[in-house]
């Protein structure tokens, strides 16, 4: 097994409240290896942007991180001065955000801002700059690139658009891209070609992705391994096909039972009553207990550890029982 | 079977031309954007018609016109019979429109924040005057919170003390309080998520069992649309391109628009099947391209697509709008 790039270790993100801090990341803990794409799924409110947010640094006060490690390749970039962060990302961590729109400058050309986010990062004068601004947008699928660096971003359509932002975040080579949301504002056909051009270019260059989804979709097509959570937590972590062929976790099998499969007629889809638990009243035990069709006492009293069957990581204190006999 | 809705060369232009002012100094002509364009389709009672599209496609603006929120510019609506056209305010009209109802993507915009919950879903009764007896009111709201599983104390709370999956019990709630026959249903869980969106699904079937409701299902979310409905148009730029029953259509798809739609849905059964991502965009709606909307993008196009408007051939029972419909290939 090769060294990994990214090692995330006990990592726990809390807002301060006037009644305490929330905890909104509760100890989450994975490797990522070069060239690997990890899935992070999970529905709203379970934690997985905000642990993006984190190991780039962009958290939102009151957020901030109160404990654990992130280290890129060895090194701690959690508790880093602000200005030797900023070198980090964009340079080592690229990011793409949900919203192509309110991630680009309205005011500035597309040519403008990639330019500039190639100087920063690369010693480049003006003209090398603008020659690599014209291949990434080739690179990215966008037709005539050299006149669209002229182009505003309200001049593309969304699917474009996301490609310039894709375009931005691998503008400096970074060896981690992390990617929040990319195709959720889009329409299912526009959404199919970003993946194409996400999976195709950081393929070539051996680029890391953190892709976080609440799309198993998306997740089953892209992603080598895949992390899922709730409430704060991963509950499951496993390759993909594992996940979500042969899932372990109550969780993870309701998620998977919930949605309703293209291919096939399900009757009726499996539904998991209940709902996320609120921040400030998160269980005790296994976060999930009060859901789980399965819950025992020790549930109720005792966080689950992470225990190794097969090729995943479970959260769960009956993950044994669970695995059928081969 | 009889059809309780019948959709007939329904066709929506919207004037999106620039204020007079500007056009005077700037010299531009009046612009039209055509959001439908004769369309038709008939929903048997007690079935579910979905009609799926991507963003831009007229699917929100067909459910409006059926409604009655946008008049149409042509076509006609005919409900059990009844053309909508001449619907009024008077007590035949009123009554009509009590047998249809509606449910909205957002249950955050839906819900008048500043009511409660038993209010909200008490409203049709008052309007349509169903219940006009206090206690008969709240019995019956505290019966419509039981049908979705929600609690019949829920009812003094207001929307914001509840999650999206709950306001959107509220939303069905409130579309059954006058006992409708006919609900359209718009993007009803596109803001939810999954395992909450399961949860609606479930209980709008079981709904539709009950009391034999008839839905107009509109998604952009075809693996949804797969689930729930029966029939299945596909819209593209403001046309029907193909209406199939729905086992049919993702089994057997004819139109090339339809195929690229259904191959571009993401594989989560992990099969392993090669997908080609699809080529192009949707072409600016004002302006779309002559012939066949879909022609700048289609593998098959041929020189009448450029040209003409393809008629609608049927195949089976599919009905499909497409000069190369039923070749074989």
């Amino acid at each position: 097994m090769s060294e990994a790039l990214l090692k995330v270790q006990d990592l726990v993100v809390e807002f301060e409240t006037r009644r305490g801090p929330l905890r909104a990341v509760d100890r989450v803990s994975f490797d990522l290896k070069p060239g690997e794409v990890l899935g992070l799924v999970g529905e709203s409110g379970a934690g997985k942007s905000l642990t993006g947010a984190a190991i780039i640094g962009l958290l939102e006060p009151p957020g901030h991180i109160a404990g654990g490690s992130v280290s890129l390749k060895g090194e701690r970039i959690d508790n880093i001065p602000r200005e030797a962060m900023r070198k980090v990302r964009g340079k080592r961590i690229g990011m793409v955000f949900q919203d192509p729109l309110t991630s680009l400058n309205p005011l500035y050309t597309v040519g403008e801002q990639l330019t500039e986010t190639i100087r920063t990062h690369l010693p480049l004068n003006q003209a090398e700059a603008r020659q690599r601004a014209v291949d990434l947008l080739v690179e990215v699928g966008i037709p005539a690139a050299e006149k669209r660096l002229e182009s505003y971003p309200h001049e593309f359509s969304g699917g474009m658009r996301q490609r310039v932002v894709i375009a931005l975040a691998l503008a400096a080579e970074p060896e981690v891209v992390i990617a929040d949301e990319p195709t959720t504002a889009l329409d299912v056909s526009v959404q199919a070609q970003i993946i194409a051009v996400l999976k195709r270019l950081c393929a070539e260059k051996g680029t890391a992705v953190i892709l976080v989804t609440h799309d198993m979709g998306v997740i089953a097509e892209t992603a080598d391994r895949v992390a899922v959570m709730y409430a704060g937590r991963i509950v499951e972590i496993g390759p993909v096909r594992d996940v979500i062929k042969t899932p372990i976790h109550p969780y993870t099998r309701g998620l998977m039972g919930s949605i309703p499969d293209p291919s096939g007629e399900a009757e009726r889809l499996l539904q998991i009553p209940g709902a996320m638990p609120r921040l400030n009243a998160i269980p005790a035990g296994c976060a999930f207990n009060p859901r789980c069709a399965f819950a025992e006492d020790i549930c109720r009293a005792e966080r689950p550890q992470m225990r190794r069957i097969g090729a995943s990581d479970v959260a769960c204190h009956l993950a044994e029982t669970f695995v059928r006999p081969a | 079977m009889s059809a309780l809705v019948t959709v007939e060369n329904l066709t929506r232009v919207f004037d999106v031309s620039k204020p007079w002012l500007n056009r005077v100094i700037e010299g531009h002509p009046k612009l039209f954007l055509t959001a439908v364009d004769d369309v038709s389709f008939s929903i048997p009672k007690g079935k579910t018609f979905a009609l799926v599209g991507e963003s831009g496609s007229g699917k929100s603006t067909i459910a409006k016109m059926i409604v009655g929120l946008v008049r149409p510019t042509s076509g006609r609506i005919a409900f059990d019979g009844t053309d909508m056209a001449g619907i009024g305010t008077d007590a035949a009209s009123r009554r009509l429109r009590s047998r249809f109802q509606m449910i909205f993507q957002d249950p955050y915009a839906s819900l008048n924040p500043r009511m409660r919950v038993g209010d909200i879903i008490a409203e049709p009764l008052r309007t349509f005057g169903l219940e006009t007896d206090r206690a008969a009111v709240s019995a019956r709201v505290s019966e419509l919170l039981r049908l979705v599983k929600l609690d019949p104390r829920d009812s003094v709370k207001f929307p914001h003390e509840f999650s999206g999956g709950q306001r959107q019990r509220i939303a069905i709630a409130r579309a059954l309080a006058g006992r409708p026959e006919f609900i359209v249903c718009d993007e009803p869980t596109s803001a939810l998520d999954v395992s909450v969106q399961a949860q609606i699904l479930n209980l709008m079937r079981d709904l539709q069992e009950e009391f034999g409701l008839t839905y107009l299902f509109i998604s952009h979310n075809l693996a949804v649309v797969r689930h729930m409905a029966s029939e299945v148009g596909v819209l593209y730029l403001g046309r029907l391109v193909e209406t199939a029953p729905t086992r049919q259509l993702f089994a057997a798809p004819s139109h090339p628009y339809t195929r690229m739609l259904l191959e571009s849905v993401p594989d989560i059964g992990m099969t392993g099947r090669a997908r080609m991502p699809p080529s192009g965009e949707i072409p600016n709606p004002i302006n779309p391209p002559a012939g066949c909307h879909y022609h700048p993008r289609c593998p098959l196009v041929r020189e009448e697509c450029r040209r003409q408007r393809p008629p609608v051939v049927t195949v089976g029972a599919d009905r499909v709008m497409c000069f190369a419909a039923g070749e074989p290939r």
